[in-house]
């Protein structure tokens, strides 16, 4: 038992002290590289803002025509335009996004609290997969529906051969529509929405309500005025996430929104609803093989770094709508 | 008013449930698993989807061999050490940020990084242009994608673990990192495999990067020819990007075939939410007396 070498071992390379380091070093090497992301992209969009200024985010012009004129300077070598009017677009998104998010959040909420407190036992453990096997759907298949079923619908039956001649010297109305991009990207996002109030709303501890309801309260006004309140912090969680997918939809959009560089005019009348746009980032899946332009390399990064940094506002927005909550929120 | 639209929810569920699964028998035939796609203006002459299903797999396994080690890294630090604070919180906002970041900005970054003499080796390259879109371009995009998933996941099974079980396991005189190895993380496990078929799921489903980075070539292009590195550095598609190609707004425009994949497409995800919901039960058995 006097021989050292049986407590003291030779220090391993893989030692205990360097495990906390080594993790701690690949986590910052992960951060460093999601910053780098985000400076890469602002720097790669630069040249677009700086040639455009802050008529970047206004109109005029056709910006397909823009994109068209810069995809070609760049090709020919000669001088690079850079003129870029992108709010079109950013209506577009603004539009289709807004009205989605809204809609789903209406209908979500109603949902979920059906699903957690007023569905029989039966439909609960039907319910319950469902809902998770819609928010894991990929896009893709959304659009699919989309394009193949809900958009001839609107073009043969919704709207009237009145109406299509009416603009048909602007733009024409084929199906591919604001409602048809609002219609699916509600019906993608709700789950997802749906899916996160009901864990939100099925953690509020039990005798909360029970207090509630042992007051007098009827089982309704108890859940509204007790479950989703307390429910808030999960409620806004889940409509930043479903928002930001939304934002950053690309494919979907790409597939039933038009893919026309138009601003949808509210003072159209019901044909507003019917009017094709793009949204922004189907811009950029739109256009990607441009990159080889640079011009046009630098405006589809000026584009995506607009869809990243209003992601991030939005993740922070939530963020702080949720302080405030959490005093109040179930555990 | 809950119960209508409870309902509204379900028939909606449904209809789409139950129009797949129409259009997915009607037009899927076992022989369009087996066959490589090929150019065509007929639904005879296009072949079928051998090559995207190939994609698809190569595609997350490549995904989820970055995402996974590195997110159960992250999830490990962050709870199992977490100092100094500042760095922490920072690494969970941005965890939480990448998980809103939009796919097609990660597509265009990567396109940026991959497309970079230095990275060169890792796709195709003509002179000293770097093509930039390759299996391995992908993959390490889509890792991205599935990263919060993944950390999300395990952080939460591994903070569900007492921590009488952390002291016990210190006090018969293991080290920090050996309690992490030996009994945290086979403990956590079942999160750690729901969170990586929940990443799985947003790796497959995934469009916008294929499209971008993978180049969504009809057949797997190779580049080289080592045996399996050249497949991975060359170009494919997945059957996400087969869908987009084949919906009339694509280029192939072959609905039928759309439909059929995006019915195949469908069965996968079933199956990994059903994988999911399997741990999940199981676990739930297996749960700590306090």
């Amino acid at each position: 038992m006097d021989d050292p070498l049986l407590f003291e071992q030779r220090p391993h390379w893989w030692s205990d002290r360097r495990a906390g380091l080594t993790l701690g070093t690949i986590v910052v090497a992960a951060l460093a590289g999601v910053v780098a992301m985000v400076v890469f992209v602002v720097v790669q969009g630069w040249p677009s803002f700086a040639h455009n200024g802050l008529s970047w985010f206004g109109g005029g012009g056709s910006v397909d025509q823009q994109i068209k004129a810069m995809f070609l300077s760049g090709e020919t070598g000669g001088h690079y335009v850079y003129t870029f009017h992108a709010w079109p677009l950013i209506w577009s998104t603004v539009l289709i996004v807004g009205a989605a998010a809204t809609l789903s959040l209406a209908c979500s909420l109603f949902v979920a609290v059906f699903v957690v407190e007023f569905a029989p036992d039966w439909m609960k453990e039907i319910l319950h997969p469902v809902v998770r096997l819609l928010a894991s759907v990929p896009s893709v298949i959304y659009g699919l529906l989309g394009v193949l079923v809900l958009v001839p619908f609107i073009g043969n039956h919704v709207i009237s051969q009145h109406a299509k001649a009416s603009v048909s010297h602007i733009i024409s109305l084929s199906g591919y529509s604001l409602v048809a991009g609002v219609l699916i990207l509600t019906v993608m996002i709700a789950p997802l929405m749906i899916s996160i109030f009901a864990d939100g709303l099925r953690s509020v501890p039990r005798h909360w309500l029970e207090a509630s309801q042992a007051l007098g309260i009827n089982r309704w006004r108890t859940f509204w005025k007790v479950g989703v309140r307390a429910a808030r912090p999960a409620i806004v969680a889940g409509t930043v996430l479903a928002t930001a997918r939304g934002l950053g939809e690309a494919v979907m959009l790409a597939m039933v929104s038009g893919s026309v560089g138009f601003a949808p005019n509210p003072f159209d009348g019901t044909i507003f609803f019917f009017e094709p746009s793009r949204p922004l980032a189907p811009t950029i899946i739109q256009n990607i093989e441009g990159l080889s332009s640079p011009p046009l390399k630098h405006t589809l990064f000026a584009v995506a770094s607009v869809l990243l940094v209003s992601a991030m506002a939005l993740s922070l927005a939530g963020w702080a709508a949720k302080q405030p909550l959490k005093r109040y929120a179930a555990a | 008013m809950c119960w209508l639209l409870g309902i509204l929810f379900c028939a909606i569920a449904g209809a789409i449930v139950l129009f797949m699964l129409v259009q997915g028998i009607r037009f899927l035939r076992p022989s369009l698993l087996v066959t490589s796609p090929t150019a065509g203006f007929s639904q005879s002459q296009t072949g079928g989807f051998l090559d995207p299903l190939i994609g698809t797999v190569v595609v997350s396994l490549l995904g989820l061999a970055i995402a996974l080690p590195l997110g159960v890294t992250i999830a490990v630090w962050l709870t199992e050490y977490g100092r100094p604070f500042p760095l922490a919180r920072a690494t969970e906002s941005t965890v939480e940020m990448l998980a809103g970041v939009p796919d097609i900005v990660l597509a265009l970054f990567g396109l940026l990084i991959f497309s970079s003499p230095i990275l060169g080796f890792l796709s195709r390259t003509s002179g000293h242009v770097v093509f930039g879109r390759s299996f391995f371009a992908a993959g390490a995009m889509l890792s991205l994608v599935a990263l919060p998933l993944i950390v999300g996941s395990t952080r939460e099974g591994l903070q569900s673990i007492p921590a009488h079980i952390r002291e016990a396991s210190l006090a018969v005189g293991k080290t920090r990192f050996a309690t992490i190895r030996r009994v945290l993380l086979p403990t956590a496990r079942p999160s750690v495999i729901t969170g990586a078929m929940l990443g799985l799921g947003r790796i497959i489903g995934d469009t916008a990067i294929i499209v971008v980075l993978l180049g969504a070539t009809l057949t797997l292009n190779q580049a080289g020819n080592t045996p399996v590195f050249s497949v991975l550095k060359g170009t494919g598609s997945t059957l996400t990007s087969f869908i987009y190609a084949n919906a009339p707004t694509g280029e192939a425009n072959q609905p039928n075939k759309a439909y059929a994949a995006a019915f195949v497409l469908l069965l996968v995800v079933l199956a990994l939410n059903l994988c999911v919901d399997l741990i999940g039960r199981r676990t739930k058995v297996v749960s700590w007396s306090s």
